[in-house]
Formats: structure tokens, sequence, C-alpha cells
């Protein structure tokens, strides 16, 4: 084992690590997913024939509050980062569970939306809005959950012994990425389901 | 201690199987794609011989309808998803690492595991035939036609979930290639000097990332659709099977460059070898590859005019897929421009490599001519088509894997496949190809349509529908000669040597088959054809130092326990939540054990 360290990871044709540039890719993939998701919604605006329609359930100050609390899990995470990147590593810990917290929060707020249309007569099957809505918002709240998982198991191998060990920076760094990504989306969804009429 | 979880001592005797199954290594894992690649296609043929069987005379009666549209839906799907894009990522594997001067690919697990899913994927999909009837409602399974009330059996399902778990082994597998040709390369390795089929699987890679996610999420639709009783593609409830269908071709388009891309790339390897001259054109080849790649997104309509997109699109559409016939042309001259003046050795890959360019060309001409929409709406549907269609796949894509595949074996094994019955199976196969699919020009400007099961005698199509079948048959036994073929080198002792054709590239560099580090000194590039630049300028490989302390990621079972974990969701999304629930758990504990095993 002693001999292991004798190719380094971060010897790379471009210099950026591997594993960094495979999740810039995998975004790009991602992109692409969300894309077809949005157009899909927006291809079905306006079509249902039956209610409620999106401006009888939105709670345009509950959601506002719901991406104002998801907005500041990204500041949390740059926090994590930064900690991560400077060894300050009270920090990078502290932050990594307040992004997790933040995201807790946004996934219980999505439960609470998606019960309420629940209750008020909306689900997949009444209608296009229902449909796309909840296929829509449902896989972002998926790639949410996904995200607490991946910062919640960053954070459990940071505390192990030789867990994250030097590169502790770089896993923070492309879960970052990730998370970054995963909040811009809302901000696209946001816009377009909410804020446009 | 470290070695407690997943990783399996040197020393420890295995067993091969367990060998196999735990492997990381690219060649290994380039082999099993292979094995697997051409397993499928041999199920592939077989659904096409039954087809064909069906059709050789009116009102055949070897099928019956409900069978024959399963079978001509799995032969697509199978020859698509399970033969050729395996072959292609085979072929992928085993020579991006030795193409570009690496150990192996960026992430060697990863590359594992995008293997096993395929495998799972490619299970499922088949695995239809035995619980009650596979998919059959076309490759392309247009709504309505998929929606619960049409076809209430669970065909469409396993359809919807075998080709999700199969795009996901191809995301990942693409994932690894552009990251391994990106960032993995040897010194001296610039993009522009890189092997033409490694800028091919780069174009590849790309295309696969951005279409692969948009059939995710029609595949999705289709299955909430059919499952949870949502009406995206449905009319009468307000949704738009128009919708699917250009979700379907956003990634349909761009999946046939996926198809036939890695033979271009084949071709631009072994055409440059067996002239004995560097590739004529390399710039303007890598170009014209690039650009069918972005083009391919933008021509995806042309499938669609018959939907009545409106004027402006079918002009835009008919314009772009025009245009995307320029590069594709580049290239035809490029090969051309290659062989002449050459000294050609005519070798079995060589065969392959011109049948491909020519059969592919023909393929193109007919392709332009469905660019045009009033032309388009003549053919739609016809045998004119499928002619189409298999000329590209079959004259393109096919002819391509087999030159690579009498091109690259002596490197893969050390032995050198039998040229004279390379040849005899050559002349079945290209003369059964032609036989069986250049009818079908004439049979669909005779107004046959494709995808019936039988049709009425005296419609003039018989004539031709016999020779398409007799065709098949001719084909059978040229593919039967390369399984002899191969059956009989491994029983030969290896007698290829390193470079057996006088190869321009990395992979002759080294021995055949090659060590799993594949070079013993990380090569220097100064050429893009650097076998023939140091062979000229009398440059020495260095010699193998004494000690060899070079570190290759240890095997892992990881990749299969998640494969398996991946392969459970899957059947649980075909039958009972409680197995999806279990195929979580077996993914959550393979995703730990995975990243807690060291790789060093």
């Amino acid at each position: 084992m002693a001999a292991a360290h004798a190719e380094p990871q971060h010897n790379t044709t471009t210099g950026i690590d591997n594993r960094k540039m495979l999740m810039w890719v995998f975004l790009a993939s991602e992109c692409l997913f969300f894309g077809s998701l949005i157009s899909t919604y927006l291809i079905f605006k306006g079509d249902s024939i039956t209610g409620p329609l999106p401006h009888d359930v939105l709670d345009i100050p509950l959601t506002s509050t719901s991406t104002f609390v998801l907005l500041m899990s990204s500041l949390t995470m740059v926090l994590a980062v930064f900690g991560a990147q400077h060894n300050r590593l009270g920090l990078m810990k502290g932050m990594l569970l307040a992004t997790i917290v933040l995201g807790l929060a946004f996934l219980g707020f999505q439960v609470f939306e998606f019960r309420t249309f629940g209750h008020e007569g909306l689900n997949l099957t009444t209608n296009q809005f229902g449909a796309t809505f909840f296929v829509l918002t449902g896989l972002h709240g998926t790639h949410v959950g996904v995200g607490v998982l991946y910062l919640a198991s960053l954070l459990v191998a940071s505390g192990r012994r030789n867990g994250l060990g030097k590169e502790v920076a770089l896993h923070v760094d492309i879960a970052g990425l990730y998370w970054h990504f995963v909040d811009i989306v809302w901000i696209v969804i946001f816009t377009l389901i909410y804020l446009i009429p | 201690m470290a070695t407690a979880v997943g990783t399996l001592g040197h020393t420890r005797e295995e067993s091969t199987v367990w060998k196999w199954m735990t492997t990381v290594d690219h060649k290994k894992i380039g082999a099993l794609y292979l094995i697997t690649g051409f397993t499928f296609f041999l199920v592939g043929g077989i659904e096409a011989t039954l087809v064909r069987t069906q059709l050789a005379v009116p009102n055949g009666t070897v099928l019956d309808a409900g069978l024959y549209n399963q079978l001509f839906t799995m032969h697509a799907l199978t020859m698509i998803f399970l033969a050729i894009m395996p072959m292609g990522a085979a072929f992928f594997n085993y020579f991006i690492p030795l193409h570009i001067g690496a150990r192996d690919v960026a992430f060697p697990r990863l590359n594992a595991l995008s293997y096993w899913v395929l495998l799972s994927g490619g299970l499922i999909l088949t695995s239809s035939f035995f619980f009650g009837e596979a998919p059959n409602a076309g490759w392309f399974a247009y709504a309505p036609l998929t929606e619960k009330e049409f076809a209430p059996d669970k065909g469409l399902d396993f359809y919807t979930v075998g080709l999700f778990i199969a795009g996901l082994a191809s995301l990942m597998s693409s994932l690894n290639f552009a990251v391994t040709i990106i960032n993995m390369r040897a010194p001296g390795m610039t993009m522009m000097r890189l092997p033409v089929y490694m800028w091919m699987t780069l174009v590849v890679a790309f295309l696969l990332i951005l279409s692969l996610p948009v059939i995710t999420v029609a595949l999705v639709q289709l299955y909430f659709d059919r499952n949870f009783g949502t009406n995206f593609f449905t009319p009468g409830a307000g949704g738009d099977p128009i919708l699917w269908q250009h979700l379907f071709w956003v990634f349909g388009h761009p999946e046939v460059y996926v198809l036939i891309l890695p033979s271009m790339g084949i071709v631009s390897e072994v055409l440059p070898v067996m002239s004995r001259k560097p590739l004529f054109g390399y710039t303007a080849i890598v170009m014209a590859g690039a650009s069918i790649g972005v083009l391919g997104f933008g021509v995806w309509s042309h499938h669609m005019f018959t939907t009545g997109l409106g004027t402006v699109p079918q002009y835009v559409f008919s314009a772009s897929t025009m245009a995307i016939g320029v590069p594709t042309g580049i290239k035809v001259f490029n090969w051309l421009g290659t062989m002449y003046g050459g000294n050609i050795k005519m070798t079995v890959a060589t065969y392959y490599s011109i049948a491909f360019v020519a059969l592919f060309t023909i393929g193109g001409i007919s392709g332009v001519m469905h660019a045009s929409p009033s032309v388009d709406g003549q053919h739609q549907d016809s045998y004119f088509v499928v002619a189409h269609i298999h000329y590209v796949l079959f004259g393109g894509a096919i002819m391509g894997i087999f030159s690579g595949l009498y091109y690259w074996f002596p490197k893969m094994t050390g032995r050198l496949l039998d040229e004279t019955l390379g040849k005899i199976g050559f002349w079945f196969i290209f003369i059964g190809m032609n036989l069986t699919f250049f009818p079908m020009h004439f049979l669909g400007l005779a107004g046959m349509p494709r995808r019936i099961y039988t049709y009425d005698a005296g419609l003039g199509w018989e004539t031709w529908n016999f020779v398409a079948t007799i065709g098949v048959y001719i084909i059978v036994v040229g593919v039967a000669l390369f399984l002899v073929n191969v059956f009989k080198t491994f029983r030969k002792p290896p007698d290829a040597g390193d470079d057996p054709w006088g190869g321009a590239t990395l992979e002759w560099a080294t021995t055949s088959p090659p060590p799993e580090h594949n070079f013993d000194v990380v090569p220097v590039v100064r050429d893009r054809d650097p076998v023939w630049y140091n062979r000229d300028h009398g440059i020495v490989t260095p010699e193998k130092p004494a000690h060899l302390h070079i570190h290759m990621p240890p095997p892992s079972y990881f990749p299969l326990v998640l494969g398996i974990g991946i392969l459970l969701i899957g059947v649980g999304a075909l039958s009972s939540l409680a197995i999806t629930a279990l195929g979580v758990v077996v993914v959550y504990y393979a995703l730990w054990g995975w990243a807690l095993e060291p790789t060093e």
C-alpha cells in the first residue's frame, strides 16, 4: 500500500481533477433533463380542461419563503466550500450541516405544498397542470433529496478518522457544484411556474 | 483494515468467473461488452430472420400478427441498444486508453458499473418475451398506441424500464469516456493529434450525454401515463401524442449518429493503415465529425414531416437535414482520398471498410432524399425507409464493426483471424446484405408499407420479398462463418505479433494482448501517427524498466452489487414496490461501500 501514491490523481491533461470534470459534464446532461421537463410544462400550459388551475392553488408567499430558504442554502454551501479550502474544518462541518437543514426545510415546504394541493383536489391525474407540475417539481425535489444525502454522507465521512483526508476540499467543492445547480434550476422553475402568470 | 471491504487481496487466488465479475480493467470490460453485444446481435438476427421468413411469400403463416409486432420491435431495440451500441462501447472501452496512451479509463469502477447496468437493461428488455408479451409498438413507440388503453399488457412497461436502465448505462459510460479523452492523454497527445477514432468517440459521448436525458424524460412520462394515470400523451384528456414524437426524435436522431460515428472512426483508422498513407484531410474529417454532432441536434423533425408541422418548420428542418449531408460527404471524399494512390493491402478489414464507404454512401443518399418533405411524404412508413436505415445501420455501422473486429482481433487476442475464411464470409455478408435490403427500395416505391405482418398475392411484391428473404439466409451463413473463424482462431497458438498490420496508432506500440497496465513506459507523442513517426525518425521505445512499480486499481465487487441494486429497482418498477425498496437499499449499501473502498 505504501507505493500507492506513485501516480496522483491530480496529474491530468487539463489540470482539472477527473471527478470535478465528471460533475461538470454530468450537469450539462442535467440541463437537458430539466430542459425537457420544463418544456413539457410550458407546452401544456393553459391546456388543462378541468381545474384546479395554477392561480387557484399556487401560494406565492409560501413558495417565495421556501425559495428564499433554498437560496440561503447556496450561501451556506459556498461557506462550506470556503471552510474546506482554507482548512477550517469546523466552519465546513457547521455550514454543511446548515445546508442540509435548509435543504430539508425546502423539502418540508414541498411536502406541505403537495399535500395542500392534494386537499384542494389537484393530483397527477386531475389535469395537464397537475401532471406536469408534480412530475417537474417532484423530480426537482428528488434532486434536492439526493443532494441532502450526498452532503450528509460527506459530513459523516469528514467525521471519520482518515475520512476525506487531503481531498476534503475537492469533495466539498464538487458537491457544491451539484447543489448550486439544483438551486439554479429551482430559480428557473419558480420564475416560470409561480411568477409568470 | 482498509482492505476489509470490497477489495480483493492481490495474492489470493480467485476463480476465473469471480475475476471477470469484479474486474475494473478496461480491456476485460471491453471484452465483456463485445461478447454481450455480439450475443445480442445474434438474438436480433434471429428475430430478423423470423420476420423475413414470415414475409417470404404472400399470406405467410409462420408468425401471427401479435408475435410479428413484438419481433420487429424487439429486433430494432435489440440491434440498436443491445448490439450496435454495446459493440461500439466495447471498442471504446478497449481502445480509448490504448489510443491516448493511458493506463485505464478515468473511472474504472464506473466503467464496470456501466457494463453491469447495460446487461440489466438488456435482460429486462429481452425477458419481456417470457412475461406475457414483448414491446410491440415499433422501436419509436408512438403514442397513443403505447397508452394503457391500446396496449394493456406489460410489454411497453418493459420498454420504458429496459430503455431507462440501458440509457443510464450509456450515460455513465459516456461521462467516463468524455472525461478520459479530455483529461487522461499521454504527454504530447494534443487534441489535434488524437486518432480520428478518439474524436468520433468524443463526439458520440457528448451526443449521448446531451440526448439521453431527453428520452429519459419521455420514458418517465410514458411510464407515468401507463402506471399513474397522467395524460401526457393521451389526446382525449388534453395530452399530446406529437410531444412524444418530438422528445423521442430529439434523442432519436442524435442516436442515429451515435450508431454510425464509431464505425466512421474505425474506418478512419483501418483505411490509412491498409493504404500505407496518413489519413487524407485529418482536420477536415475531425471538423466534419464535430459538425455532424452539432447539426445532429437540429434535424429531428425530419422524422415528423407528415405530422403537419407547418411550412416554416418544414423549411428549417429540410434545410438542416440537407446541411448535415455536407460533412458526411466530406468524410466520404476523405476516405477515398486516403485510398487514392495508396499501396492498399487487401485484408478482410480493408474489404469491410471499403464496403462501409460504398454502402453507407447509398444509405446516405437515400437519407438526403428524405430531407425533402414532399418526397418524404411519399416514402413515410414504406419499405423505402426500411431500406434506407438498413443501408446506414447494416451497410454502415455493422460493416464498420466487422472491419474493427478483423483489424483489432489480433491486438485483443494475439491471434490473427483466418483471412481466407474471412473473405468468404465477407462476400456472403456483403451479397446477402445487398440482396436483402436493395429490393426494399423497390418494394417501398411499389407501395409496400413497413410493419405489415402479411400481404396478399398479386400486388407485385412477391418477387422482391422472396429475394430479400433469401438474402437474410445468406447473411446468416456469413455470420456463422465469422463465428467458425473465431472458434478456429482460438484453437491455434498466438501468431499475430505486436503489430501485424504496421499500424500508426499507439495500441500497436504495446504487446498483443496488452499487459494490464497497457504500456510499460507511458509513450511520448510527437505526431498524429506516433508509431510511424517513431519508426521513420528512428526513435526507439524506452526499454522496460527492471522494476515496474505501476499501480493499477484493484478489482472490486461493488460495481456488480450496485448493478444488481439497479436491476432490482427495475424489476420492482415492473412488479412490486417491495422489490424496488430492496433495490434502493442495495444501491445505498453499494454506494457507501464504493465510496469507502480504498482504490490505491
